[in-house]
């Protein structure tokens, strides 16, 4: 039978069983009215090879390790070897986060993962005014570089990757690992990791922002040059869709705002002389697994192609290394409920294992209290166990894109690309995405369907065990951590500390040159490694680059 | 003529933290109730919230916090508004708190503190039972 | 201290809830305003209007700044549309504006357009009152330029600036009917985008075109600005100036703008009484609904039950 008569007799085949379903219905009707999926996309009753009839394998399925990588960057995948478990980890002083590093290590974590508290992501220091009450509250405090190498001591940072989830003051944390790094005797062409530096999902989701979007883009531009030259093994941004996914996006907003982000900087880079090859091997990508398990799926194949066939056609990468999208994975903070916390532990599963079939490079699997404050070490461990639990009992790992080839997971890829594109064709037409974001147009897109899914929420159109459905009088408690209320008095007499200490000529003419360097078009990594290791504060580098690049206004889209 | 007055409301954001998803669908929900919303927009100090309140005159202020400085932040913005003789604004807050502060911020003042998954009706009923517009 | 002495010595809480009471239409707060009548007349009021999105709210934070620097105290009020479904609105200019929160000498409101049937440019009116009887040097209004309220506010500014960007070249033609003819200053904002040149020579045109329009010798200036870099701030403020100038420097010119000025208002709050005592009472009474409906049953012709409802309504006198 030739492939044509095949599917002649599954489409006649098909219409048949319609009918007996439909007559199965009429005696015991559908549990819904319209089922659909976390995003609200309609799905059909059943998924047949008709449903992947547009699909070539070669073309679009293929093979691991191949263009165009919808099933994996590596073609050894988990076989080769698992996914990093990078767990998010940061409180309260410097101190107090080694020692959770140090732990975590211990457990068998293979790389480091830092939250910074408010003041440090917004580029203030804690003596700051406006950072009264946040010190230490959801991450760790750095003013200097003294901080930095209080929080690395004892790590071995020469063998473990370690990523910094920070983004305008990126720059200045990254020339202080550089800085402690090299005062450790390591030197910069060695050391590993990420710095999320991705400012063009603040402007649309997260909302950390200090600069406009133009100045923005030079600083990401300078960090990708520098990290081409100087920092081969470092990853200098992260293109994040965790941040627009918990801003509550759908996962197909997500997926474009998150790729036309990254085109982006590709843009950037290339408008700085760079070769696309020479840098684009190093761009990561950063992404929300959600509830909704085969569209989260579908979402991380999707992505895995899409990437692939921009660099290849837009940017006519060479190297097929530039055309692997490689991804961090955090479960959706957004899912985890606080009536019911337990709860929280099976969600995060099964958001790991979506994020584990969909091929992630590394994985954050959330703590059970994480939406009541900071997680316990206690909750954390769970956590990691989930993931370590997924690994190694579940035989997930076994086979490489086990999902690859179900008529469901395939159609539900193609749809998400074809719309993503859509997007981005639409972002293109307003000029790229930094024009798209002066529109307020991913704002507004974002803001109307966190809207539509609270709506949905409370018209019980949507489910939430605990919430909206088996709600229970009762809860179990749970630990929370609390953060010592002394740690702001104490990490501003520590910098004090700092300052009276360190040579104050050297700090001036460290942020002269800075500052002379930012009106210039020079590179400013090379201005910020010298005036970190003169033990600058952060908040007085950013204090240059608000001074030259001037602040950037909350527009207020609702 | 009794023409019934409108509830005014200020959904503020005080601190650094800026994940405003919660804000901005709190601040629709209460347009849809038909009330009038002043947004304060992002990274408002506590004096900068309690001076747009009184020029506002709104009846409530509802701040957003996720970022866990709510134990400063919060009581601060009560105690300044005492400081004005504005305390008859009804305060409430919203957002990620451990159980234990929920009784804390309500001794400081904090009428009443929603958590995530709180359905929005819920959180305009408690408005429309708990906010009289000013007489 | 009565409420007028409260709010003519600056006291920001007393002003905050009289224009509360303005806008709620409680019946005190009128008697207020009456007190209140002599300390006005002293600050100068520019309107700014424009389609959704034009830069209004960050021309005007901008105009604040400036105007600070030069030692002048500035109110503003902030017009945005209530939801025509739910009555509500989300008021969200004040956060343009929020770095000038803390300083004492501004004051910023924010009003939502609310009913259907006007009213609004009373209450602003009114509200401008309050914020010149408080001492503000300049008071600026802001509103959405999309009906016919809107542009009636602006029109009670001594001076209105009409903002445009680059690229509404269609637009324009549908502006020209509404709000282009009582534009006093145009301001072409994000003039870096392309087609800057364009639009400010297509508002030329219209200008040029429509000249015996624009009264006895000021022709408007069309400015360029980037608000939301602090690009053309201060001529627009220049202008401001001259446009003051120009109103105040002829005496016969000044009494006239006066004249028309205190004609505009007096018509509008006319208007606005009737509508309140007519029509707002009988829909709360209920017979808007009857009399509505015997219409569309056609019992009765619109003509006469027109005539009935106001003769009866305005002859039992003011209340």
């Amino acid at each position: 039978m030739s492939q044509d008569e095949s599917l002649e007799r599954i489409r006649e085949d098909t219409k048949e069983w319609q009918q007996v379903f439909q007559e199965s219905i009429s005696k015991t009707p559908e549990r819904l009215k319209r089922f659909s999926t976390v995003s609200d996309r309609a799905i059909q009753n059943l998924y047949t090879p008709l449903d992947i009839e547009d699909l070539d394998f070669s073309n679009d399925i293929g093979f691991p390790g191949q263009y165009p990588f919808t099933r994996g960057v590596q073609p050894s995948m988990y076989r080769g070897r698992l996914w990093t478990m990078r767990m998010f980890a940061g409180l309260g002083s410097a101190k107090d986060t080694n020692k959770r590093f140090h732990l975590l290590v211990n457990e068998g974590q293979t790389g480091l993962s830092t939250a910074f508290d408010m003041p440090t992501l917004m580029g203030y220091d804690t003596d700051c005014p406006k950072s009264r009450g946040e010190c230490g509250r959801c991450g760790v405090a750095i003013d200097t570089l003294k901080d930095i190498e209080m929080l690395f001591e004892g790590l071995p940072i020469d063998r473990i990757t370690t990523s910094m989830t920070i983004n305008p003051p990126a720059p200045v944390l990254w020339a202080m690992y550089i800085a402690m790094a090299e005062k450790r005797g390591i030197s910069r062409g060695i050391i590993g990791g990420t710095i999320q530096n991705d400012m063009l999902k603040e402007f649309i989701a997260q909302k950390t922002f200090m600069c406009p979007p133009r100045p923005s883009m030079r600083l990401i531009a300078d960090t990708i040059e520098f990290g081409t030259k100087e920092v081969p093994r470092w990853n200098p941004i992260s293109i994040s869709g965790y941040h627009i996914r918990e801003a509550g996006s759908t996962a197909v907003q997500e997926l474009a705002f998150t790729l036309a982000d990254g085109i982006a900087y590709v843009e950037a880079a290339i408008e700085r002389g760079l070769d696309v090859d020479s840098f684009a091997p190093r761009l990561s990508f950063f992404f929300n697994s959600h509830l909704d398990f085969f569209e989260e799926i579908a979402k991380f194949r999707a992505a895995r192609r899409m990437w692939a066939r921009i660099m290849k056609e837009r940017f006519e990468a060479k190297d097929p290394r530039s055309m692997w999208l490689r991804f961090h994975t955090q479960t959706a903070g957004c899912s985890l409920t606080a009536q019911q916390p337990y709860n929280n532990v099976v969600r995060t599963a099964l958001e790991a294992l979506a994020a584990v079939l969909g091929g992630t490079q590394s994985l954050h699997t959330n703590s059970l209290d994480e939406v009541l404050a900071i997680p316990t070490e206690e909750a954390a461990t769970i956590a990691l166990r989930t993931q370590q639990i997924i690994a190694e009992e579940s035989g997930v790992g076994n086979t490489i894109d086990p999902l690859g080839g179900s008529f469901y997971v395939e159609r539900l890829t193609k749809d998400m690309e074809e719309e993503a594109f859509e997007y981005i064709r639409k972002i293109d037409e307003m000029g790229g995405m930094v024009a798209a974001i002066e529109k307020n147009y991913p704002q507004m897109e974002i803001a109307d369907a966190a809207y539509k899914y609270q709506k949905q929420i409370d018209g019980s159109e949507k489910t939430v065990v605990g919430v909206n459905k088996y709600v229970t009088g009762e809860e179990l408690p749970v630990e929370i951590l609390q953060i010592e209320a002394e740690l702001e008095r104490k990490q501003i007499e520590w910098t004090n500390q700092v300052k009276n200490t360190r040579d104050n000529k050297k700090v001036k003419d460290a942020l002269e040159k800075l500052g002379e360097a930012a009106q210039r078009d020079d590179n400013l990594m090379y201005p910020i490694v010298d005036a970190v290791k003169e033990y600058v504060t952060e908040q007085e580098i950013c204090d240059v680059f608000r001074d030259v690049f001037g602040v950037y206004r909350d527009p207020s889209v609702y | 003529m009794d023409q019934k007055r409108k509830i005014r409301v200020l959904v503020a954001k005080p601190g650094l933290d800026g994940h405003d998803r919660g804000a901005r669908i709190i601040a629709r929900t209460y347009r849809d109730a038909g009330f009038e919303v002043v947004y304060s927009g992002l990274h408002q100090t506590p004096e900068e919230v309690v001076q747009a309140a009184i020029q506002e005159d709104v009846d409530m202020i509802g701040l957003s916090s996720l970022a866990g400085a709510h134990m400063y932040l919060f009581p601060r913005v009560v105690e300044l508004l005492k400081e004005k003789g504005a305390d008859d604004i009804v305060v409430c807050g919203g957002g990620i708190f451990p159980e234990e502060d929920i009784p804390k911020l309500k001794e400081a003042g904090i009428k009443e503190i929603f958590t995530p998954g709180t359905p929005l009706r819920e959180v305009v009923k408690w408005v429309e039972d708990n906010v009289k517009p000013r007489s | 201290m009565g409420i007028a002495e409260r709010v003519t010595s600056g006291d920001i809480r007393a002003v905050a809830r009289l224009i509360r009471d303005i806008d709620d239409k409680v019946p005190g707060a009128r008697e207020v305003l009456k007190d209140l009548y002599p300390s006005t007349g002293r600050a100068y009021v520019v309107g700014i209007t424009g389609a959704p999105g034009v830069g209004k709210s960050t021309l005007v934070d901008q105009m604040v700044t400036h105007l600070r620097k030069a030692g002048k105290t500035v109110g503003v009020l902030a017009v945005d549309p209530t939801s025509p479904f739910s009555g509500g609105a989300i008021l969200g200019d004040r956060v343009r504006m929020q770095r000038h929160s803390m300083d004492e000498g501004v004051f910023i409101r924010s009003m939502a357009t609310r009913g259907y049937f006007g009213g609004l440019t009373q209450s602003t009116r009114s509200a401008i009152d309050v914020l010149d009887a408080m001492g503000k040097d300049y008071v600026i209004v802001e509103t959405v330029g999309v009906g016919q309220d809107e542009v009636d506010i602006v029109q009670s500014a001594h001076t209105t600036i009409i903002m445009l960007i680059p690229g509404m070249g269609d637009d324009i033609q549908a502006l020209k009917a509404g709000i282009l003819e009582v534009g006093d200053i145009f301001v072409i904002n994000k003039a870096d985008r392309e087609g800057a040149d364009r639009t400010v020579s297509d508002i030329r045109l219209m200008i040029e075109m429509d000249e015996k329009r624009y009264r006895n010798g000021w022709k408007p200036p069309i400015l360029t600005a980037q608000a939301v870099s602090d690009i053309g701030i201060e001529e627009i403020l220049d202008e401001i100036e001259k446009h003051h100038k120009y109103l105040t420097s002829s005496p016969r010119r000044q009494s006239r703008v006066m004249y028309e000025k205190a004609r505009n208002d007096l018509v509008e709050m006319i208007k606005d009484r009737i509508v309140h005592e007519v029509l707002e009472d009988i829909i709360h009474s209920g017979e808007f609904e009857e009399v509505l409906q015997l219409i569309v049953e056609r019992k009765i012709d619109p003509y006469t039950a027109c005539d009935t409802i106001v003769s009866t309504r305005l002859r039992s006198g003011s209340k």
